[in-house]
């Protein structure tokens, strides 16, 4: 019986052509391709595949021409600022992590973006004249903290409106009252532990709600109650497991454990080296369904977090399969970038900001 | 993020040059497009040529053969402006020539913030293109209200988007912005359901449709569809969110009728389909602010289900029950607690292992919370340097 196997060469020329050129199947994506940079670069950190300098170079002058004028970033150039592709464009930027890719990012212009996007009632529309779900709250609150340009007044009232979407299921929704997701879930409690305000949220039922949606047959996860797996869920849904640890921990939680998340490791990362990876490369929802860089991107990130438990003090790995299936730690790489990107940033703040 | 839908990686796909637009409607766009007028010269007077001979001649031409803006007379004027992605390009895409020729048009309208009928023209064809585009969304938008375009028709168009890309983002916004121009709901309900009808758990659709019932108090006729949907698919988390949605916002639960109704009307599904994940979640969302344990005779009730209609879910409601009685109780701790905690192991070792982790640290959490200071346990979490997790609860049956 062969051991699951990750198809690291497959990923990685996939992955590296991607990243270049796409068919004109991408034509749905046209606004979207800062998420195509992240999307891919993310994919190639995981799998621990350094990008060429050139390459990452020609990202940074890339992502330069989305940014817009007025401030944050566009789907593609000459298109209007909207948070998710700013939200890709950023963490692509720090991704590459080097001096030419900070330099891109107009903080002050980003920081007005951000105001103007902003709702009295601390929710965040996606681009000026755009709709408002949770998504933007994250994808503000990531820039925000990137960047270093937080102010008092930028979230005020953010996290009350982010915990009006909790609802009875204990996930949330898209905007309150709708049904509880995994996205938009991931998306509310990722810009609560951003903000410090993760105790806000009743985190026994959020967490009661996504343990309760890996699927006991096919080991993934599924977005919503009663609806099918998705590999995408292995990071939005399974993510959730390290941030409830983290905050459950945070608050006082002395029974939580010390090497598993709560979450069949084993199960989900069988279901994604089993089910949702193509042969030629790339990764997918579930079997029958065409590969994409976003499945891409996600499933690895789900893989990396089955793999691994912890955080800088405390690591437990559990890999199913050959030792070559190892990700990188998201953990470890998130808490890394974080610092790098304030600690090259510092001079800038110091000189730019009057906080 | 997740209404993405997957991407088919095809080769090299030929440039699809458009024939007839979109077969909902022909409304003025049709005839301002690139397709010229039929000729009126009978065939019978036509000598055998090639196409294009007499195409040359007579000045007929294929009235569905698709002209790109560059070569049309009326477009001559604006001078396209190409995108770019400079020397170097990353994630490029090999765009069509029609993509390529109508987004080139909708930058040099841009550019000169041109307001006119044939740009609103042309954003119909940079959507249909490529619909996620908001920026051409938004444009069109403004377009709408400076041309002062008839907002009704907007309304036959946007329905017609939908229908066709029904999981995306832009259409529904833009229905929305239409809806409130007109501050005319009276379509929303009926298109929604439509929408519903082929997919009954549409994300966007459901966010509409609380949106219109929200802004133009049309709660009245609702809990009937929801309940509709009920009947044709009880396991329709939506529904059950929706059913939770009205209630909420008309009786509130907190009526005892009201209450008592629901929790009937939620046991009455159970014993039709014990293994519906969804009504034992509703259950449990509707009592849980008064309190699982203050319902009178529902544990009974759920005991007795056990027996016959047993499911992890009835089993984790159980461990629920159990806990909200600890919570609010002090008979009895150690019984209930030894309960719980055995529920806990059984959902763990043998009902829902796919659980494990987390029933193994609820029944920690349990334990630590209400096990007494003088009990014999230690509920220290595995892995920890005092040692394993030993449990040595009564096993009642």
């Amino acid at each position: 019986m062969t051991e699951p196997t990750l198809l690291r060469d497959q990923h990685y020329q996939y992955l590296k052509k991607g990243l270049r050129h796409l068919s004109d199947a991408y034509e749905c994506l046209d606004a979207s391709r800062p998420w195509l940079c992240y999307w891919i670069l993310h994919s190639l950190e995981l799998l621990e595949e350094p990008v060429p300098t050139a390459i990452a170079s020609d990202v940074c002058k890339f992502l330069a021409r989305c940014q817009s004028p007025t401030g944050g970033f566009a789907g593609g150039p000459c298109q209007a600022a909207h948070l998710a592709p700013t939200y890709a464009a950023v963490n692509a930027l720090c991704i590459i992590g080097t001096q030419e890719a900070y330099n891109i990012i107009d903080r002050e212009k980003l920081l007005s973006f951000l105001f103007s996007v902003k709702q009295p009632d601390g929710s965040f529309v996606m681009h000026i004249g755009g709709e408002v779900d949770v998504r933007s709250t994250y994808c503000a609150a990531s820039v925000a903290s990137l960047t270093n340009i937080m102010t008092p007044t930028l979230f005020q009232d953010t996290p009350t409106w982010i915990v009006s979407c909790q609802n009875w299921e204990g996930g949330l929704g898209g905007v309150p009252g709708l049904e509880a997701h995994g996205g938009y879930t991931f998306c509310g409690m990722a810009a609560m532990v951003i903000l410090g305000k993760e105790h806000m949220l009743d985190l026994k039922s959020l967490l009661r709600w996504v343990a309760s949606r890996q699927m006991r047959y096919e080991g993934g996860f599924q977005g919503r109650c009663n609806k099918l797996v998705d590999g995408c869920y292995s990071f939005w849904q399974a993510g959730l497991l390290p941030l409830l640890h983290r905050a459950l921990f945070k608050g006082g939680d002395s029974t939580l454990s010390l090497q598993k998340w709560m979450f069949e490791q084993q199960a989900l990362q069988e279901y994604i080296l089993l089910c949702c990876q193509n042969p030629a490369g790339g990764l997918l929802d579930k079997p029958g369904k065409s590969r994409d860089f976003y499945h891409t991107c996600y499933c690895l990130s789900g893989l990396s977090v089955a793999q691994h438990f912890g955080n800088m003090d405390l690591h437990h790995e559990l890999i199913v399969g050959r030792e070559e299936n190892r990700l990188v730690s998201l953990s470890i790489s998130v808490i890394i970038l974080h610092y790098d990107c304030n600690d090259k940033l510092w001079d800038k703040v110091v000189v730019a900001h009057n906080p | 993020m997740t209404s993405m839908s997957a991407i088919t990686q095809t080769s090299d796909l030929t440039n699809k040059a458009a024939l007839i637009p979109l077969a909902t409607e022909r409304p003025a766009y049709y005839r301002m497009s690139g397709i010229e007028e039929t000729s009126n010269v009978s065939s019978e007077f036509q000598e055998e040529r090639s196409e294009e001979e007499v195409e040359e001649e007579i000045g007929y031409e294929d009235p569905f053969r698709y002209v790109f803006y560059r070569d049309r007379k009326e477009w001559a004027d604006l001078e396209p402006v190409p995108q770019d992605d400079g020397p170097n390009p990353v994630v490029k895409i090999a765009y069509s020539d029609k993509f390529t020729d109508v987004y080139d048009y909708f930058r040099a309208l841009l550019k000169n913030d041109e307001k006119s009928d044939r740009a609103l023209l042309l954003t119909a064809e940079a959507i249909e293109l490529n619909a996620a585009n908001y920026t051409v969304w938004h444009y069109r938008r403004v377009l709408l209200q400076a041309l002062e375009k008839d907002l009704r028709e907007e309304m036959r168009y946007i329905t017609a988007i939908i229908e066709d890309q029904p999981k995306n983002y832009q259409v529904w916004h833009h229905r929305r912005m239409v809806v409130e121009w007109l501050n005319d709901p009276s379509e929303e309900l009926e298109f929604i359901a439509e929408i519903l009808s082929q997919d009954a758990k549409n994300y966007h659709a459901w966010q509409h449709r609380q949106w219109v019932i929200k802004e133009y108090k049309l709660w009245d006729s609702e809990l009937e569809y929801v309940e509709q949907l009920l009947e044709e698919d009880v396991r329709n988390n939506s529904a059950w969110n929706q059913r939770h949605y009205i209630i909420s916002h008309t009786t509130g639960y907190s009526d005892p009728a009201i209450l008592n109704r629901e929790v009937q009307y939620s046991l009455k599904q159970i014993k039709k389909a014990p293994h519906n994940e969804s009504v034992w979640n509703y259950l449990k969302g509707i009592l849980q602010d008064l309190g699982l344990s203050s319902h009178p005779g529902l544990l009974e009730q759920i005991l007795e289900l056990k027996e016959t209609h047993c499911s992890p879910y009835l089993l984790g409601f159980l461990v629920d029950i159990y806990e909200d009685f600890l919570e609010n109780t002090l008979e009895h701790h150690e019984e209930v607690l030894s309960k719980a905690l055995e529920l806990c192991e059984l959902l763990a070792r043998e009902k829902d292992t796919i659980r494990r982790e987390y029933w193994s640290y609820v029944g920690r959490s349990l334990q630590t919370k209400y096990g007494s200071s003088d009990s014999s346990t230690t509920t220290s979490a595995p892995g920890s340097d005092s040692g394993s997790v030993h449990q040595e609860t009564p096993c009642s049956s």
